[in-house]
Parts: C-alpha cells; structure tokens; sequence
C-alpha cells in the first residue's frame, strides 16, 4: 500500500493530506492540521477522547484510517465556534463546571453536540447513553449531565 | 491588632470566593479544546523514545546486547545504564530521602515487571517498538517477593542488595515509622473489650485520560526546553538535573496542565531519559506512554494491609488503639516513605484516643513501584478506621452515630503526635449530615460541640 492523497471538508474547509498507509484522522488532525482541540487518550479506541464528527456522526478518530474520510465532511472542536462566539452548549458546559481537567471535554462535547442535532432535547437516558463511550477520570459526569440538562430545559422545541 | 479576632458582621461575609462558585481558569479552554497540553505543542522534526522491559517480576541481568536494536530502521540512539551520568536516585531526595536505590535504566537487577532497561530513540514510534523488542537481556529469573509481611521476616531473601540491603524503608535508624503515646498495653489489658480488624486495600491505578509524557526539545543556547505533564514540576526539574550532571538552570520545564494526575505523575520518570535523548540525538524527544504502558508500568497507589487492635470501655469509650501497617512499596522507594508518615499522624482519624501505638512499614517488594493516590497513605487509613469504628459499635450494641460522638475530638486534645486539636468539627459535619439525611439524633448528640471539654 502507498501514500496517497486524501481530500475532505474539515470545519467548512476543504483540506489535502499525504496519506501513508496506517495513517488515523486523529493523526491527521493533530499532527499534520495543527487541531489539537481533538485529543489522544488511549489510541485504541477505549475512551472517545478523540471524539470528532464525520458526517454528523461521531467517530473514534484514533481508529479511522485517514481514506476513509474521502470527500466526507469532518467537524471537530475547533469548528463549533461560529463567528468568534462558542456553540451553547461550551457555555453551558463552562456555566455549569462540567470541565474539571478538560482532557476528556472536546470528545463529550462533540457526542453531545451530535445528538442535540438528532435530539433536541434528549431525556437523561439519551444523554448518558450518549456519554457511554467517553470515559472521564476525574470522574465529573454529573455536571456535564447537568449541563445538556439545563441547555435543553429553557429551549422548548 | 485587637480588631483581628473580632467576627465579621453580616456584610463583610459577603465574600467574593469562599461560598461562591468560581469559573476555572482554564475553563474556557477546556470546551473550546484550546486548553494546551504538554502532547498539544506542535513540534517539528519529533523523535520517539521507547524502552525494554523486563518481562519477570524478579531476576539477575546477565548481560544487555542491544547491536540488533542499533540496526533498526529509523533508530537515531540506543541507551543503556552506562549512558546515565548518575544512574541512581531517591524522588524524594532534595528533602532528605535516602539513600539512592532506583536506577533509571536497569543494570544490575530487575526488580519488577516492566522495569525499563534500555531507551531506543527512533524516527518514529513504531519503529522505537520494533527495535525495543530487538533488544537482547539474558537475564536470571529469582523468585519473587511479593507479601509485604513475608518480605519484613528475618531471614527472607533482600530483594536490594545495595543502599541499606532491607526489605524496608529505614526510618532515621529505624525497621518502621513509629508513633507512641500513652501506655497502650496496660490500657488494652484494662479495657472492657477487644476489638481487631484486619483490612486490606488492593493497587489502583490513576488511569489518567491523558498519559504520562513529555517532550524534550534542545535550544541553541544548550539548554533543553521539557513540555511535560508532571505534577511535581520543581521535584522532577531538580531530579532530572542531578541524574544528567547539570546544572538546573540547563533545564527549562513548562508545565502546568494535566489531563489527569491524582498523585500518578508526580514520580520522575519520563523527563531524565527524554533529556538524555534529546541531548544524544540534538532532536526533539517525545516520550510519552501508551495506554498499555500508562496501565502497567506506570505507578499505582500502594496496596495497603492495616491491623487495629483497640481496647474499648463498656460505655463506648476508645481508650487503647494499637496500628500495625504495611504499604507495598513496590521495588523503590518514590512517595511511599512519606505516605507512611502522613498515614501515622492519621491512624486515630478525627477520634480521641489516650493510649496509641502505631507501627508503619515501608516494604519492598517485587510489586511495580507504587506512589500517591489522592491522599498519600490517609485514605486506605481512613477506610480502616471507619469500617473498625462500625466493628466496635456492632461489639458493643450501639449506634454506629454514638460511638462516634462519643469518640469525636475536641479542641485542645492532645493528638498522639503531640499536636494539640484546633478547629475540630467532626461533630458539627456529623450533625449536619444526620440533619441532610433526615436521622434523628438524640437530644444529647444535637447539644454537643467541638469546641474545648
């Protein structure tokens, strides 16, 4: 297998990678975008900390080799903020203390993000359903419950 | 300076922090992703450092070829003990913790599983592992020690033969941390009852989200730039200058921001050989652990077997509490001699006793090196306590609350470490708790205070 060149949409726009065999989205965008906002945990596929969106479906970058994102849409972190301001739910998840260390914060933010998508206002079961592959040590899931909670709960749909 | 001790009226306790909640600092950062970790520094032209391992828990190294290593694609450097200036060293030896008994790279002995032996720096990281696990180590297998009792009796095998050659932290001359005050075995031969407990807390890992690592990078002016994610920034600085021979102001540690740490990062680990490497190689060293080296050669918090033999008075009063610990240092020393001094200043908890004995032993073993873990020795003390004040309630027939109020310090009582009790408050907290959890406490309970007997 030889390199080849991979063409996608990250956060709007349309990047060219070198792809060598082996090669992860996550590696991709780490170590060759410069969006660090994506983070490497466990680089096996355990802890959703390098959780971003492909397709508006969240993804394990750390396992998708980087030409299976071919002409697809990828969204990470670093694309919620719109026009300088963040998404509501990164206020929401900084009003309500839902970030402790913030390692484990890109990859539950982007989970969510996708499901208020489908799921405007998801019920605690969608929401920690959601949450079941994000893995976060410091051990705060309550608040960023909490924090979909109480976004969801002034916006009726 | 009277007016210091006056109370605050109502409208000076408007405080700004205290009672309030305070957005993090890195808050911001944390949701965005912008937040930097160490692993978040972009740095051109990286190299990769990975080590070999011991595969036993316990042996002899006959001899360390690493020529098929130095073959491997990619390797820029291959290290073994003959390469580290000051090859030994103690974590905690800028504050008097002696004498040096870890290697950095293994050269005599391996005394745990997945003790490092030699460092490959590589192109890359795949390529770091693939010429790691050309490395050839002949080694002698022992059997090894693994029961933190079976290694303190006479006559069984020292796992170290060098530094002090026990089994045990020496503590200033001595086999054992030890705290006494009062005549503990006349009151426990005076006492109503006896009551013993036995209780054991396994190794946990820290099982950070982000894995322990750093990347040394060389400047042109000689000295090495280190983005790391240590707890124990100015402890690992100092130690990794003293294993390199240079001075501190060579080393330059940015830091700060840990994605996960709870006492698992505050031993000095990665930074000595990625130094070592970036000075070797010129280049830029990452080394930085996997999830499965992060899971198994990274330190857990000590396992723990703590003995309490407590003389207890028929109206529920502790009056004797004898303590024997041991905490499972692993193979080296790091934090766990301090863990066992902070545990001997714990053993009573927030309780009078006027008679105490307490004998903590810092044992080496066969076991990785353990190190702090939220509360350096006082959670695995504080579990045994509560689970023996449960014990001593059910022998006696009382309340589990009763036996507590009964035994809560106060103010001015004289801890077995000589310190007088300031600012008690075990039983304003249990009030308050039985009053959130709707229990009903008698009259007598609901009018007592922490405030002097």
């Amino acid at each position: 297998m030889s390199a080849s060149i991979v063409s996608f949409e990250l956060n709007g726009k349309v990047e060219q990678v070198i792809a060598e065999p082996l090669l992860t989205l996550k590696t991709v965008l780490r170590d060759k975008l410069g969006k660090v906002g994506t983070k490497e945990g466990c680089n096996q596929g355990g802890c959703g900390a390098c959780t971003v969106l492909v397709e508006g479906e969240p993804v394990l970058s750390c396992l998708l080799p980087i030409q299976n994102v071919e002409g697809k849409k990828v969204l990470t972190i670093e694309g919620l903020q719109k026009n300088g301001k963040i998404h509501a739910l990164q206020q929401s998840f900084h009003d309500n203390f839902a970030s402790q260390c913030g390692h484990c914060t890109p990859g539950m933010i982007m989970v969510l993000y996708a499901l208020l998508q489908k799921s405007p206002k998801p019920s605690r079961d969608e929401i920690i359903m959601a949450l079941s592959g994000n893995h976060c040590r410091c051990t705060g899931y309550q608040p960023i419950i909490e924090a979909v909670e109480k976004l969801t709960a002034g916006s009726e749909v | 300076m009277s007016n210091q001790n006056k109370p605050l009226s109502k409208e000076e306790r408007q405080y700004k922090v205290v009672g309030q909640p305070v957005p993090s600092r890195l808050g911001l950062g944390n949701v965005t992703g912008g937040t930097v970790f160490f692993h978040d520094n972009v740095i051109p032209g990286k190299a990769y450092l990975k080590c070999a391992r011991s595969p036993i828990s316990h042996g002899n190294i006959i001899s360390i070829d690493t020529s098929a290593a130095e073959k491997m694609p990619g390797v820029l450097a291959v290290l073994t003990h003959k390469d580290v200036p000051k090859n030994y060293y103690a974590t905690l030896c800028l504050i008097g913790v002696e004498p040096d008994d870890e290697p950095v790279l293994a050269d005599k002995k391996v005394l745990y599983e997945g003790e490092p032996i030699v460092a490959i720096i590589a192109e890359t990281e795949m390529q770091a592992m693939a010429a790691a696990a050309k490395v050839k180590v002949e080694l002698e297998e022992l059997e090894p020690l693994l029961d933190v009792e079976e290694a303190m009796k006479p006559g069984a095998p020292i796992i170290k033969p060098w530094g002090t050659a026990t089994n045990y932290f020496v503590y200033e001359g001595h086999h054992c941390r030890r705290v006494v005050h009062g005549d503990v075995d006349k009151a426990l031969a005076e006492a109503d009852y006896i009551v013993e407990g036995k209780y054991e807390m396994s190794p946990i890992e820290h099982a950070p989200s982000e894995t322990t690592g750093c990347v040394a990078v060389p400047q042109p002016d000689g000295r090495i730039t280190v983005y790391t994610n240590t707890q124990a920034i100015y402890f690992t600085l100092d130690n990794t200058a003293l294993i390199l021979q240079v001075p501190f102001n060579k080393l330059h540690f940015i830091g700060g921001t840990v994605g996960g740490g709870f006492g698992g990062k505050c031993d000095v680990i990665v930074e000595p050989l990625a130094c070592l490497g970036a000075m070797r190689t010129g280049r830029p060293v990452e080394y930085k652990f996997s999830r499965e080296e992060e899971m198994r050669v990274s330190n857990p918090r000590s396992a723990w077997r703590i003995y309490y033999k407590d003389g207890v008075m028929k109206d529920g009063r502790i009056v004797a509490r004898k303590v024997t610990s041991y905490a499972d240092s692993g193979a080296y020393v790091r934090h766990t001699t301090y863990a066992v001094t902070k545990q001997a200043a714990s053993a009573c908890g927030p309780y009078f006793v006027p008679n105490f004995r307490y004998e903590g032993h810092c044992v080496y073993t066969n076991h990785m090196p353990s190190s702090p873990f939220r509360g350096f020795g006082v959670t695995p003390v504080s579990y045994a306590i509560e689970c023996q004040m449960d014990k001593i309630a059910r022998t006696l027939g009382m309340d589990p609350w009763e036996i507590r109020f009964i035994n809560a310090y106060h103010d001015g009582d004289e801890k077995p470490h000589k310190k007088k009790t300031e600012d008690a408050a075990l039983i304003e907290v249990m009030q308050a708790a039985a009053k959130m959890t709707g229990h009903e406490l008698p009259e007598k309970f609901k009018k007592m205070s922490s405030s002097a007997r």
